[in-house]
């Protein structure tokens, strides 16, 4: 298979923090594209969190800042009570708007500004959660021909948002937490071997 | 330029030549998802559907321009800032005998009434003037009559004490009801106006600017403009205050400006080096 992708987006929300710890340590240091993360939480939980994953990771993790350059090899995580956007230059921007689906950040409005900027170049994960945030956002990654990946309910802590994602009929793969990591490298070198 | 690029460039062009707002220096994604949001709304197909009753219907253009700029927020929101701005820069303005302050995108009034709220406990509410801004006239109307759902007031509260407020917060509104009215003596000394930040210019001889969650709806240039301004605006030894994730680094007045709380966005613009303090009173 060959898919050719410029940023990877990844919602999630109850039962994140483990399964961020699981699932970023995994990417390897040279990944080639950047990794953007919604993870539901309250503002000012922020520094704890983000440290603890830059600590135990090989990816640069650090809190996404409004304007910022959008960099390969780098897992950028929302701030808390911030919408995160990407605009068409490949910067972030951040808004206050109000919540989606009870959420902010939400994991629709990333979804939905990365379509619009990486098109069928982005591939967009759906993960743990008790929330149907992200089912929105899958619909509009797949309307521009990105590729959709939720986390194998069996294997989500609370497996909520995944099924609620997988109800669209907008899901292409169903992984594991584990194997996600590896799916998408394999599909970066698949890409480079036919190229 | 995709096609949805075109009609967005051009609805904005008939709403500055129509209106004189100008959004063309506003970052994108927010703008489009906001535009997206009021033609779902408007029952419209098209964004460009939309210009005909943007220019000819005011009210539609009333009900779109609070689509695209009005944030809904909390009294208190980041109760750490307000607990700061009263530990730290109030001791300072306790020293003058009557302050000005300039609350900027005021939207529905809920951060003016905040610093009115802890201007008052503080004992300087009766010596201070308070500014407070947007450029949309609708919100001022009702940032003026200071009236919210009763549902808010207890997020509202609970910032409250954790900024270290002094009373019951029940003390500055009466319940009515599904709303809430906030004490009309809290709005004595605050003037409401008109000011828009990508059109108009100086603000004068402030103590006090408080702009948070603004700037990130604008573009760098757009963002410097107006740090420009309110570098001019303020007094030497003036306080400025942004939203926790906005930043002057990028900004030409940069230098100006000393940080007194870096991670709450307080900065305080430097003394002239010719000037002595004590010209401030």
């Amino acid at each position: 298979m060959k898919v050719d992708f410029s940023a990877v987006v990844i919602g999630v929300s109850a039962g994140g923090f483990q399964a961020l710890h699981t699932l970023l340590p995994l990417f390897p240091k040279a990944f080639p594209s950047p990794v953007i993360v919604v993870q539901h939480r309250m503002a000012g939980e922020d520094d704890f969190f983000i440290d603890s994953l830059n600590n135990k990771s090989r990816l640069t993790v650090k809190e996404a800042e409004e304007k910022e350059e959008i960099r390969p090899g780098t897992a950028y995580i929302a701030p808390g009570g911030y919408h995160l956007l990407v605009e068409k230059d490949h910067t972030f921007s951040l808004s206050v708007d109000e919540p989606v689906c009870y959420a902010r950040p939400s994991i629709d409005v990333l979804f939905e500004t990365a379509a619009r900027v990486y098109g069928s170049h982005l591939v967009g994960i759906i993960l743990t959660g008790a929330n149907s945030d992200g089912s929105n956002g899958i619909k509009t990654i797949k309307q521009g021909s990105g590729l959709t990946i939720a986390q194998d309910p069996e294997t989500a802590e609370v497996n909520l948002m995944p099924l609620s994602a997988i109800a669209t009929h907008c899901i292409d793969f169903i992984l594991p937490l584990e194997e996600i990591p590896s799916f998408l490298t394999n599909l970066v070198e698949d890409t480079h071997d036919n190229s | 330029m995709n096609n949805e690029e075109i009609e967005i460039n051009i609805l904005l062009n008939a709403i500055q030549l129509k209106y004189g707002y100008d959004f063309t220096q506003y970052a994108d994604a927010s703008l489009t998802r906001r535009i997206h949001k009021s033609l779902a709304d408007s029952g419209y197909n098209r964004i460009s559907e939309m210009i005909t009753p943007l220019i000819h219907d005011k009210e539609f253009f009333n009900v779109f321009l609070n689509n695209l700029t009005v944030n809904v927020t909390e009294m208190f929101r980041d109760p750490p800032f307000f607990h700061n701005l009263r530990e730290k820069v109030i001791p300072y303005l306790k020293t003058f005998p009557f302050i000005k302050v300039w609350s900027v995108g005021v939207a529905t009034g809920e951060e003016v009434y905040s610093l009115a709220i802890l201007l008052k406990e503080e004992g300087l509410y009766d010596k201070a003037l308070i500014y407070a801004t947007d450029f949309n006239d609708t919100v001022l109307e009702a940032a003026q009559k200071g009236i919210y759902p009763a549902q808010s007031i207890k997020t509202s509260t609970r910032n409250y004490q954790k900024s270290g407020g002094k009373h019951s917060f029940a003390t500055y509104y009466h319940a009515d009801y599904d709303s809430v009215i906030f004490d009309r003596a809290l709005k004595k000394n605050i003037v409401f106006a008109n000011h828009n930040l990508a059109t108009d210019g100086v603000f004068g001889e402030m103590n006090l600017i408080l702009c948070r969650n603004v700037l990130i709806y604008f573009n760098r240039e757009l963002q410097d403009r107006v740090l420009k301004l309110f570098h001019d605006s303020l007094r030497t030894n003036g306080f400025l205050c942004l939203g926790t994730r906005e930043t002057i680094d990028f900004s030409t007045v940069v230098d100006a400006f000393v940080p007194i709380k870096k991670r709450l966005r307080i900065f305080q613009k430097k003394r002239d080096q010719t000037q002595e303090i004590s010209d401030e009173g």
